[in-house]
């Protein structure tokens, strides 16, 4: 996990964004970038060096969980860690977001030190493969 | 139902009839004119009336049968309820979370500032020679202190920060809180106009209103887009200018 690494932050409320963003500043990623929802992220996963993406469920246009689909299917972005941050807590939607591939789920209203604990572990769990 | 040119041209018939008869003095056939006129309007508001009461019976009964609108009455618009109060909760839980931040930082960042300030004053004599040695060992002491201590306080403010930080986590769950509310509030809008309009009632335009025994009525945080913001003061300044204006 470098601290150069690019990350996407994609959420349909802008103040959910910036406070993800400041986070992740926080913790030493200066290298971010923002979507408004799963519609507009999808392109510009596509159309860079991405390193990381962490993902809302709800959003209008395309829902979370469909973009994280969308990603895995895609075989230049199968491997993208993802990570996702959402209100949604119902098993069912856990169990859907596992299936369809995350590599953590992180559950709002949350704490800095629980995002920080979540992104260290999906890196870990990626270096040791 | 009586075609409406058919009426009029039978009710034409009948009044050329009836005034041929007045002038021709015939009472009888006048009364039995008159009576018979009566009764065919008589009859075509009865039809009128009962396709109404038609109309107005078969929604009713589709307002039992729709199994939406039972949903909404016994689940969700208590849901909304809920949903709201969980709102006034979370916002005045991250208010509060924000406030004790503040309250926590601001003394700290006074004191960082008080120190400073007498510290530098004291360094800046040093700095012009006007310091005896033994002044300048207690300085360097006071200095040592001052350093250990700021980087302690100065962690516990970017502490604060970073919890008013997340304090604002607020807007974005309560956002889709509201917006689930508003989705609701639309449906049984939707349901409500169509009841009105088949009972035949027409929308009053401006809502009556109440007698609370007070002249003004509380409005609650100005909500931009809403009617009620008509008498509001924009902002403090225009709150003021109007109370001094007022004698205050």
């Amino acid at each position: 996990m470098n601290k150069d690494m690019k990350i996407l932050i994609v959420d349909d409320f802008s103040t959910m964004r910036r406070i993800i963003k400041n986070l992740m500043r926080d913790l030493g990623f200066n290298n971010t970038s923002e979507a408004d929802d799963g519609k507009t992220a999808l392109p510009i996963l596509q159309a860079g060096d991405f390193d990381f993406l962490i993902t809302d469920w709800n959003m209008p246009g395309i829902a979370g969980i469909d973009l994280i689909k969308a990603v895995r299917a895609d075989p230049r972005l199968a491997k993208l860690p993802i990570l996702m941050v959402t209100a949604e807590a119902k098993r069912e939607q856990i169990v859907e977001a596992a299936q369809a591939g995350v590599n953590g789920y992180v559950v709002k209203p949350f704490t800095a030190a629980i995002l920080k604990e979540k992104i260290d572990k999906i890196f870990e769990r990626l270096e040791t493969k | 139902m009586i075609d409406m040119s058919e009426e009029k041209k039978y009710c034409l018939t009948q009044a050329r009839a009836l005034v041929e008869n007045l002038e021709q003095g015939n009472d009888s056939e006048v009364n039995s004119l008159i009576e018979s006129i009566a009764k065919f309007h008589e009859s075509a508001l009865f039809q009128e009336v009962g396709k109404l009461t038609r109309q107005l019976h078969e929604t009713l009964n589709n307002f039992h049968v729709d199994s939406r609108v039972e949903v909404l009455t016994k689940n969700e618009i208590p849901d909304a309820k809920e949903r709201l109060n969980y709102v006034i909760k979370i916002t005045e839980d991250s208010a509060n979370r924000t406030l004790n931040a503040v309250e926590a930082g601001l003394p700290i960042a006074e004191e960082l500032k008080d120190k400073s300030n007498i510290l530098n004053k004291k360094w800046q004599r040093f700095r012009q020679r006007e310091m005896p040695v033994e002044e300048f060992r207690e300085l360097s002491n006071e200095i040592d202190n001052y350093l250990s201590w700021s980087v302690i306080q100065s962690e516990k403010v970017r502490e604060n920060f970073s919890n008013i930080l997340m304090a604002q986590d607020f807007q974005d769950l309560t956002g889709q809180v509201i917006r689930r509310v508003i989705n609701l509030v639309q449906e049984m809008e939707g349901n409500l106009i169509d009841l009105v309009r088949v009972s035949g009632q027409r929308m009053k335009k401006e809502p009556q209103a109440e007698n609370s025994g007070s002249n003004s009525k509380a409005d609650g945080p100005r909500i931009p887009g809403c009617d009620s913001h008509k008498d509001r003061l924009s902002n403090q300044d225009d709150v003021d200018e109007l109370l001094s204006s007022l004698g205050f």
